[in-house]
This record gives structure tokens, sequence and C-alpha cells, in this order.
């Protein structure tokens, strides 16, 4: 399997929203170089008949009745936000004018 | 003996005759707690005061003969990964370090129901990726059987405080080992329960398929009588069993007779310490003279167990942290921005630690467009083959045994550099959360004066007849009653 380039360092830091600085970029791509080629021995295995498992334990799905409950209330929420402004969550704008 | 010194249920007795009250319980490991955390450092945050008055309302409550539960009174650590309302959960991550969480997670109630004093927040390796407690933001926690190693992780802090005696009980999470791995090192017991068995809701996710809840304690007993706390159906979680809960006290019969057991020669062999291996092996012996039928089994796929859980748990992992982005709660880049990406950005590259990057780097990749065949679903089948392993070896076998480390404690800074080695230390342990079984850990002996453990694995709830293969063990020992030399 082809080595992950600094290109797709780039992209996958985009991807998950981290701005690394170049140097932890370098080394990220070589840790995981590395790591990657530790994946490879799973390639030794035939898994082409077997299915996946997600959660080892037998689930199934669980309903509840849709009922309206009190939820947490806004003050204490909102007491841990970096910036708010009135009942809200501040971030810059997303939205053009 | 000092108060510090006891297991919770010896406490609990004397608390029960009226012998002593809550308040001197929760004293006494406060005062532990003054004496040793300077060098010790277990906690992220000592709850002091709040302690005090669960205490006082626990000891109201015996007065009037009402005790919730037979721990009440009975001073608990709690790991930073739980949230407590009105109180700061850090995750041992800068990122939540001002985070003030405003509701209790459902073991976190359930212990204040039972009034259980809670003394603090333990910490732990950051988002509970680790094995050493060394990579949290704030703190590093040392074994209190040699204060140059470290305490095993991430639940290094909640294993480090039984073990010191400045809690008498402790709250952990496992993902790969993280309960039984600084159990096993701290010389104490440390249960993971089967998936399901205990609510997660107000745990801080890592990895939702693997992450579960559980007790470290300083004997099988109290483990046995904290899971009557904690285990049980919660609807706030919906992968939480609806499965009626055993009284876990009633399996505590010291026979083991008419039980079977399989030893995994993929965890006796290459890669475990031979004195780690030799006192594993007379523990196994020993099991055998008091009549668990032992035998060797193969179970060829464990191999696997390492690369498929680098695969599933940053996978899990880069899913799960993505909340974190600076909007509602924790840390904000103080670097101005008119662009939502680049606060996002900015805010995660500031707030998390190198190797909670590193993780998230590794998930996304795994899952990214090109890659997710190849890498996060082959882990799951592979988990497939793994988890058949398990379920062909309990169609023959009670429980299954092996070390829970392949080591003792090992030095402060020694594995720091060295990520792949640091992973190796969960090798005995991985195995059971991609099969979702219940695993504890017991002590089984000392080499070089650091604690080893003893691994037993049951079937999916049956921690019943895992507590009582430990019991009896234990019960023939006297590991239990070794406390560290602090």
């Amino acid at each position: 399997m082809a080595e992950i380039s600094p290109e797709e360092v780039q992209h996958v830091s985009n991807l998950a929203r981290l701005a690394l600085p170049p140097e932890e970029m370098a080394r990220v791509g070589h840790e995981l170089n590395r790591i990657l080629v530790y994946f490879q021995q799973l390639q030794e295995l035939d898994t082409e008949q077997i299915e996946s498992t997600s959660h080892a334990i037998a689930m199934e799905n669980i309903y509840r009745e849709d009922s309206a409950r009190e939820s947490l209330p806004v003050e204490e929420v909102l007491a841990n936000a970096p910036d708010r402004a009135d009942v809200f969550f501040r971030v810059p704008r997303i939205i053009e004018e | 003996m000092e108060l510090h010194q006891q297991t919770a249920h010896e406490a609990a007795d004397l608390i029960a005759a009226g012998e002593l009250s809550a308040q001197q319980v929760t004293e006494a490991c406060l005062e532990r707690i003054a004496e040793v955390e300077e060098t010790v450092n277990s906690f992220l945050v000592v709850t002091a005061d709040h302690a005090r008055a669960q205490a006082a309302q626990a000891d109201e409550r015996l007065t009037r003969g009402e005790a919730p539960s037979p721990l009440t009174g009975i001073p608990i650590a709690i790991k930073d990964v739980m949230c407590t309302r009105g109180r700061p959960t850090t995750c041992g991550s800068k990122i939540l370090e001002n985070f003030v969480p405003p509701y209790d997670a459902t073991v976190v109630q359930r212990c204040t129901r039972a009034l259980l004093p809670m003394v603090g927040k333990t910490n732990m390796d950051e988002f509970a990726m680790g094995s050493s407690t060394e990579n949290s933001a704030f703190k590093v926690t040392a074994n209190p059987w040699d204060l140059e190693c470290v305490p095993g992780g991430s639940s290094g802090g909640s294993a480090a405080a039984v073990a010191a005696g400045e809690a008498l009980v402790a709250l952990g999470s496992d993902t790969g080992g993280s309960i039984r791995q600084p159990a096993a090192l701290c010389g104490i017991v440390g249960l993971k329960p089967t998936y399901g068995r205990v609510s997660r809701y107000g745990l801080i996710a890592y990895a939702s398929s693997l992450d579960q809840i559980g007790p470290l304690t300083r004997d099988v007993t109290d483990c046995a009588l904290v899971m009557n706390v904690i285990a049980g159906h919660d609807p706030q979680d919906a992968t939480c069993a609806d499965i009626p809960v055993p009284d876990y006290t009633e399996y505590l019969t010291e026979s083991v007779k008419g039980l079977t057991a399989g030893v995994p020669t993929q965890l006796l062999g290459e890669g475990i310490d031979p004195q780690v291996r030799e006192r594993v092996q007379a523990a196994i012996d020993q099991l055998q003279n008091m009549g668990l039928e032992c035998e060797e089994v193969q179970m060829p796929h464990i191999d696997y167990s390492l690369p498929v859980y680098y695969i599933i748990a940053p996978s899990e992992c880069s899913s799960n942290l993505a909340r974190f982005d600076g909007v509602r709660y924790g840390y904000r880049t103080p670097t101005q921005t008119n662009d939502i990406n680049e606060l996002f950005a900015r805010t995660r590259a500031e707030g998390f630690g190198p190797e909670v990057r590193l993780r998230i780097m590794l998930g996304t990749y795994t899952l990214s467009a090109g890659y997710y065949d190849a890498y996060y679903l082959k882990a799951l089948k592979v988990r497939t083959l793994i988890k058949g392993d398990f379920d062909s070896a309990f169609e023959k076998y009670d429980v299954l045994l092996s070390p829970t480390s392949p080591t003792v404690a090992f030095p402060i800074g020694e594995r720091a550099d060295d990520p792949l080695a640091m992973k190796l230390a969960d090798i005995c342990t991985i195995p059971v959360n991609l099969a979702g079984i219940p695993a504890i850990s017991i002590p089984c002996g000392f080499v070089d004066g650091l604690p080893v453990g003893l691994q037993i694995m049951g079937r999916a709830f049956e921690e019943g007849k895992v507590l009582q293969v430990a019991y009896a063990y234990e019960q023939a020992n006297d590991w239990h009653r070794c406390r560290p030399s602090l």
C-alpha cells in the first residue's frame, strides 16, 4: 500500500478540523505511516465471507414514547459557553448578508 | 490497622455496627489525601466539602436506620471522565479545563443515591487514551508501590487512590484495559463489566462500542458490592441492557469445583515478561489444585486484536471528539477570526494534546473516502473472527485465564516516546473489549516488589462466575491484604 503523502496528511487535518503546525504535520505523517504498516498484517486474513461486527453484544432498536419532558436549564447550559449573546452561543458569522 | 488501610466492606461493617461514623471514615480518607497526595498525585480535584456533606447525610440516614446500600458512607473516587453536576470534569484535557457539567452521569447519580461520599475526581490519560496516565494535560500520577513508576492507565488516578488509601473504592472506565491494567499495576482489583451492564450516560465517550465503566477496589467483595450499586438498566443509554442484575455477593462462595477454565496460549507466550508468566502460571496451577479444570486453548485470531483495536478505537474517537469545537463548552482559541472553520481547527489543535491529535488524525484517515473498506470495514470483520474465538472457547469453558498486563509497572518516562511499546501494555486486555465480555484483574503476587495481575474473563453477563473464581483464588491467598508502605 502506498505511503500517505504530505498532501494527504494536510487533507485529513482539514477533515478533522485540526490546524496542525508544519513540524507536527511532518511528525504525524511519519507516525501514520508507521501505524499503517503495522495494520498490514490484517491483510493475511481472508475476510471475504465474514460479516462485520460493530457491536459485540447483539442489540436491537430501542423505542420510547415521543413525549415532552423538561430539558436542562438554559442558564446552566450557557454557563459553559466560551462566548454567548442573550440565550445563544456566539460564533463568527456563517451566513453571508 | 489504620482506617485508610481497610477494605470498604470492613469499614462498612464497623459503620453498620455503630462503631464508626461515615464522617470518621471520610475524614480518615481526607487525612490520608493530605498526607500522601503531594507524592502520589491521584486527584485532579479533591472535593472535601462535598464529601463531608454527603458523609453527614449518610450518618443522618444511618441513625434513622435507613441505609440505602451496604456501602453507605464509604468514600469513593471518580475518574474525571464521568460528569459530576456542578463540579469540574476535565477528562484530563486542556480542552475541558473549565467545563462544569450541568448534570450527573448515571453512575454518579447511583453512587449519590447510595450515599457514597465522593472525595474527588481522579487523574487520567487525556480522553482515556493511554496506558500510564502520563498523557494527562495536568499532572503525572505515581504508583504507590514505587513512586518512580507509572500506575498504569488510563484510570491510573483511580487505581493509585485506592492503593494508597485516599479512597476506599473508585470508578474507572475501560476501553482497551483502562480499569484492569492500572488495577494490576497497583495491586488492586479492577472489573470491566459486560458491554451494556453499566450505563454510559454521562461518561465522556472515547470509543462508544468498547467503553464500559467499572469498579476499582481492594478486594473482590468490595468489587461485588460496587457492582450492586452501579449495574443495571438505564433508559438514558440505549446500549444499556435491560437484563436483571443479580446480587453479586451471592457468587462469593470460595468454591470453583465443577467449573472449567481455558488458558489461551496466545496470551501466555512471547511478549509476556517471564517472571510475570511464572506468577500467573503459579496462580493457574493453584486454581487447578482447588478444583478448577484448566486446559490450554488456541484462539488464533486474538493475535490480531491490537491492529483491530487501533483502527476501531481511533475511528470512533475521531467521530466522538468532533463535538469539542469551542462553541458550547470548553476551551476556545483566543485568536480572533471571522472564519468558523478556523475557529474550530485552532481551538482543537490548541486544546487537544499530542496523543489525542494523533488518534483523531488516524481515525479520520481510516474512515475517509477510499480507505474505509481497507481499514475500518476490514477491522470490523476481523472483530467478528476474534469474537468467534471467544464464542467457541466459552462453549467449552466457564472462564478464561491470562495475565492482565505483560509486565509489572514500568518507570515514568520510559515508554513515553515509544507509542508502540506503550500500546503493547494492553495486548491481554484489548481482546476482551472487542468481544464485549466481562473480565476482572486480581492481585496474584509480586515481581521485584511490584504487583502482578491475573485476568479472569467470562461469558457476556456472567460477571457472577468471574467474581466466584476471583474470590476463591483471593481467599486462598493473602495478596489482597498487602499494602504499599507509603
